[in-house]
């Protein structure tokens, strides 16, 4: 329903990235050549509505009846995806060519996944939870077999279908519950009457039912199977986004749906199951992750260990821990962005150059992607003048504040285990020879957003401190 | 209360007479002349006795799928159109103009399968 005017103001970033999906679709209809177009367009529209969500991040208020948020931290969010879908479409602009799926709708499809995702963080809604998710994931599930062609896009495409959409069942399971116990989808409702809703089984079996839903969706422990077998067989610069805007989504639904339910202290009854996702993910990642050869599936380990990472600051509950989530999907977006680059401007034609081995001696050959990709391995291991430690950091803090010490222990001993794997593609690339001759492909695109996703990277290092204080302002 | 369902009732009966009442009158006084075909499962124009893994045209599910689309057009255009007064009363002209955005991305799409091809059959 349209109140006014000043209603389709605060939509801005929204109108401008669904604005695009429609230009998007008329271009491909009647243009020849529809890629480079689309590509230009999409660029534009991501650009575009990252700059406005951060241009307009103070403009804090509820629209459409209570239905959607605006301001404040949706608008973080909202920075983060569109700022990291940038990045994906400056890296496709040659990889998707050399992947062989020169198709237009890649950007249409790209544009309505990242509609998705800001549909999820700004929801106040359940519905409008699940609309988001739904948009985001569907559009997932045809990004991962993108060459329907390749043997291993499809069972990527495939396996993420099912899980995912088994993972949406419990989610719609876990709202139907809500809503029969509450008579209420709107999250703002929902906090009021939560003090009167605690005893009553069903509804407490509705939101842990939610919360396992999204805890597949985050790629964290007891439901991370697929996600090894759907990064390693999707397209490079798709699983980057997989990795980086999908679980930044969920998270936004995540700590919108739990404070609020909560009233600000998100963990307290459903504080077991948040440690348990969280110290086993940690733990189950960084050890898996060292037996890997395929860069890919080592760094979808490295996510699932990130996924535990995060749930930290959930199971802290406290407004520096969700401060800290926020920081940390910042950082973890533009460092695992710029990590898949580089993979993906390494990689050969069919799927060749993916093992660790391809990096042995990259520093001789190209002195530039050698530099770059050591920049994003210690901000992933978290070693401090890169945003990865401040991002541990807080949600470590937050952690310690709420009492959970030890699961802040576990975090920093599997921060160190992680080390080895992350600084052994960094000393294979400096301190030994080239076994076989690995030419990255020359891409101006790709590695004008490997440089952007560097520089932020670095730039939230330098700068944590004024940034979680932005964050925690809006809280 | 329960009185207020009784006219669900009475439809209901008319229904299953009506249903039996056909059955039974076209058993008896129609004519009796089966042969193999007309006593073999009617299963759509399909073969119904056979291996079931057999390949089956995309076209078919590119058809199915626009038909949900329609479908779900239908479901929400209709009740629109229905209360439409009662919504123009409440809050004026942005009842239209939210069905006509509705509208105008689906009918974009409906383009967009027009001219990728979406329904030549050949």
């Amino acid at each position: 329903m349209l109140n006014s005017l000043q209603d389709l103001y605060h939509i801005i970033p929204l109108l401008i990235v669904s604005g695009g999906i429609l230009v998007s679709i008329i271009v491909e209809m009647y243009s020849k050549d529809s890629e480079k177009i689309l590509f230009a367009l999409s660029i534009l529209v991501f650009g575009a509505a990252g700059l406005f969500s951060l241009y307009s991040v103070n403009n804090v208020s509820i629209l459409f009846n209570g239905m959607l948020a605006t301001g404040g931290n949706v608008n973080v969010f909202s920075f983060i995806f569109n700022i990291g879908a940038f990045i994906v479409t400056l890296l496709s602009a040659d990889y998707i060519r050399k992947y062989g799926t020169y198709y237009g709708e890649y950007y249409i499809i790209l544009q309505s996944s990242v509609l998705g995702m800001m549909l999820m963080a700004g929801a106040k809604d359940l519905f409008i939870i699940f609309i988001g998710l739904e948009l985001m994931s569907i559009s997932f599930y045809v990004l991962a077999g993108l060459n329907r062609k390749r043997y291993n896009a499809n069972e990527a495409s495939l396996k993420y279908f099912l899980l995912g959409a088994f993972a949406t069942g419990f989610i719609v399971y876990g709202i139907g519950l809500i809503y029969g116990t509450a008579q209420t989808t709107s999250i703002d409702i929902l906090t009021v009457r939560f003090p009167q809703l605690t005893g009553n089984l069903l509804f407490l079996a509705g939101v842990l039912l939610f919360l396992v839903g999204f805890t597949f969706k985050i790629a964290a422990f007891p439901f991370h199977m697929w996600v090894p077998d759907v990064y390693q067989g999707s397209p490079t610069v798709v699983a980057g986004l997989f990795s980086t805007g999908g679980k930044a989504a969920a998270f936004s639904a995540i700590l919108v749906t739990l404070a609020a339910l909560f009233n600000g202290n998100v963990g307290s009854l459903f504080t077991p199951y948040l440690i348990f996702v969280s110290a086993l993910s940690m733990i189950y990642g960084s050890i898996v992750a060292i037996s890997q050869d395929d860069i890919k599936r080592m760094l979808a380990y490295s996510s699932i260990s990130h996924a535990g990472y995060l749930a930290i600051g959930l199971a802290a509950g406290n407004s520096e821990g969700t401060a800290g989530i926020i920081f940390y999907l910042a950082a973890y977006s533009f460092m695992n962005l710029g990590a898949f680059g580089i993979v993906a401007l390494i990689e050969g034609e069919n799927e060749t150059n993916l093992s660790i081995a391809s990096y042995a001696g990259l520093a001789k050959r190209n002195p530039a992607l050698a530099a770059l990709l050591s920049i994003f391995m210690f901000s992933l291991s978290g070693i401090p003048p890169f945003a990865g430690f401040f991002g541990k950091y807080y949600v470590f803090f937050a952690a310690i504040k709420s009492g959970l010490t030890w699961l802040a222990l576990i975090g920093i001993l599997s921060s160190v285990i992680s080390v080895y794997f992350y600084l052994r593609i960094v000393v294979l690339m400096y301190f030994k020879d080239q076994g076989e001759e690995v030419i990255p492909s020359k891409s101006a695109m790709g590695m004008v957003g490997v440089v952007l996703s560097a520089i932020l990277v670095v730039l939230l290092g330098v700068f944590p401190g004024s940034i979680i204080n932005l964050i925690s302002s809006f809280l | 209360m329960i009185i207020e369902y009784i006219p669900i009732f009475v439809v209901l009966i008319v229904a299953i007479g009506f249903a039996v009442a056909t059955v039974l009158s076209s058993g008896i006084f129609g004519p009796q002349r089966p042969n193999s075909e007309k006593l073999s499962t009617y299963e759509s124009g399909m073969t119904p006795v056979g291996s079931t893994n057999e390949r089956v045209s995309v076209k078919y599910y590119l058809v199915a799928m626009l038909f949900i689309i329609f479908d779900i057009e239908v479901i929400f255009v209709y009740p629109w159109a229905v209360q439409f007064q009662n919504l123009f009363g409440e809050i004026g002209i942005s009842a239209f103009i939210s069905m006509f955005i509705f509208l105008v991305v689906l009918e974009l799409g409906y383009l967009y399968v027009y001219k990728k091809g979406g329904f030549k059959w050949d």
